[in-house]
């Protein structure tokens, strides 16, 4: 475990090295541990695969402080096999057709047939390893690695919002249109973002995630 | 109301910005130079961290159909009100029908057009800042197009009537002068080689074309780097240098993505990060390392301006 420095009001704490759920889950760990123990010192908490980072504001709380008060606790979560996902959001998904235009490709370039992608990709609990890319992008941990499929030579301009897609050995779902380079294996109604919605973010970091298939896409509203 | 009859080449709503739902992808966004906004917004007689209009590098043109208060702080795009010159920097009174015309800034990107009572677009995640990318927040997650109309707050409880004097702010730099932004060293400082952090502090580095509220691309010699430009994605803040797989440093804006998969050798502190945002295509820009506590003393100067 290490401390690194991003700017005056940054600390960037490191759990381990790699892409590793278990160390994943620590930091989620950490997250909430800080969140409730320094609330009144840090602005706000951001996890990503291996790391948290910790903005505060250093003209109100001394770096030096909060650098011995996160330690504290960061070894405290070290020490902690971290449990599982509190929730698990389901995702009804429906593969193939016109939704996931390239679940073909991804049958023939992984030599199984489209039904045993779909059992594949439908099979794990996900973790949500952090959110990034764009607003609720989920970055999850846990494609079963018969699914590794290259990403497009080139991006697709448009993806339309709730595109399952799967990029060389990961999986996600684009939570607004945007342009991506994934194939899309289906699609899921579910709005990932709603920023008029009262929670706008579906998805929280440490979240448990499973696609479940169906026939028909409900949309929503 | 306010009617955009040109747009300018840039033009959005940007407030003191969207903190809290970083560890939802979602960036901060808010006005580049963040103190030119407390400027502008100031003089206007509104909060610091009011709605405004963030106009960049060619300004545009605007009817007011009611009377008001309005002020222009950053770039200085040689305003007009109904032909008459006004200041970058001092307050105006604006008529009913009046039409402010804003021309290109001859020298700095962004210009601040606040006006009494804030732009009253709807507060998204508590913010009315404009997040291009995601067309999210501000008007209609858009940058302005002629014919839009946009609401004027009603008057704002301003903290006290400030003077020009008082929001002056320091003289933008002329077009090719090398800024100078100070740096704390980290997070991945230890993936530069020292011959690579020697090029990176030592280097007059060029501003390119490439450049937009998501962060400024910078040309100068590629950086040599210890085991490549990929490193496991972490979080990114403004401010952080990116150097890329050509050996080139990026400095991340207001807009930037919440994390990024590249070395970041040192972070630009935030008082300077204007100093970024107000350059162009053609300036330049060094690196000059700086301590924890010069960066939190210059926060602290930042923050007692003007002196209340």
């Amino acid at each position: 475990m290490r401390i690194l420095t991003q700017g005056e009001g940054g600390l960037v704490v490191e759990l381990g090295e790699g892409i590793d759920p278990a160390v994943n889950a620590r930091v989620h760990l950490l997250s909430r541990a800080i969140a409730s123990r320094l609330a009144g010192e840090v602005e706000e908490l951001v996890p990503s695969y291996r790391s948290l980072l910790v903005l505060h504001d250093p003209v109100r709380v001394p770096r030096e402080r909060l650098v011995e008060e996160v330690l504290a606790i960061a070894r405290e979560v070290e020490a902690t096999v971290a449990p599982p996902p509190r929730r698990v959001v389901q995702i009804p998904t429906r593969y193939g057709g016109i939704h996931g235009p390239d679940l073909a490709d991804v049958a023939r370039l992984t030599g199984l047939s489209e039904e045993e992608v779909v059992r594949r990709h439908a099979a794990p609990v996900y973790q949500v390893l952090f959110l990034g890319f764009t607003p609720g992008f989920p970055y999850l941990g846990g494609l079963d690695p018969t699914l590794a499929t290259p990403r497009l030579d080139t991006p697709r301009t448009r993806l339309p919002a709730g595109s399952v897609a799967i990029g060389g050995a990961q999986t996600g779902i684009y939570p607004v249109e945007s342009p991506g380079g994934w194939r899309i294996v289906g699609r899921t109604a579910l709005r990932l973002f709603d920023p008029h919605r009262e929670n706008p973010f579906l998805l929280a970091p440490g979240d448990g995630l499973r696609f479940v298939p169906v026939e028909e896409l409900e949309v929503e509203g | 109301m306010i009617e955009v009859l040109k747009p300018g080449l840039l033009t959005t709503v940007q407030d003191a910005g969207r903190p809290g739902h970083r560890a939802s992808g979602m960036p901060v966004a808010g006005a580049a130079d963040r103190q030119a906004l407390r400027a502008a917004n100031l003089l206007a007689g509104n909060e610091p961290g009011a709605a405004a209009l963030e106009l960049t590098l060619l300004g545009g043109t605007f009817l007011f159909d009611e009377e008001g208060i309005a002020a222009l702080a950053g770039a200085n795009m040689a305003a007009t009100l109904d032909g008459a010159p006004v200041s970058t920097g001092v307050p105006f009174r604006v008529a009913a029908g009046a039409t402010l015309v804003l021309q290109g800034a001859a020298r700095g990107m962004r210009a601040y057009l606040a006006v009494r009572g804030g732009i009253a677009v709807p507060p998204l995640l508590g913010s009315r800042s404009t997040y291009l990318r995601a067309c999210f927040g501000g008007f209609e997650g858009r940058a302005l197009r002629a014919g839009d109309r946009l609401p004027v707050g009603g008057a704002a409880g301003a903290p006290r009537t400030f003077t020009p004097a008082e929001c002056a702010l320091p003289p933008l730099p002329y077009p090719g002068d090398a800024v100078t932004l100070r740096v704390i060293l980290g997070p991945q400082d230890d993936r530069v080689d020292p011959e690579g952090m020697e090029t990176l502090l030592a280097t007059r580095w060029n501003v390119t074309p490439q450049n937009d509220r998501m962060g400024y691309r910078l040309d100068g010699p590629p950086v040599r780097l210890r085991g490549g430009a990929d490193i496991v994605t972490d979080a990114v803040v403004p401010g952080a240098v990116q150097v890329a797989g050509d050996g080139k440093p990026m400095v991340l804006l207001v807009d930037c993505q919440t994390t990024g998969g590249y070395v970041k050798p040192f972070t630009v502190i935030g008082p300077d990060l204007r100093r970024m945002a107000q350059a162009r295509a053609g300036d330049a820009v060094r690196f000059k390392p700086c301590t924890q506590d010069e960066a939190t003393a210059a926060l602290a100067e930042e923050r007692r301006w003007p002196s209340t």
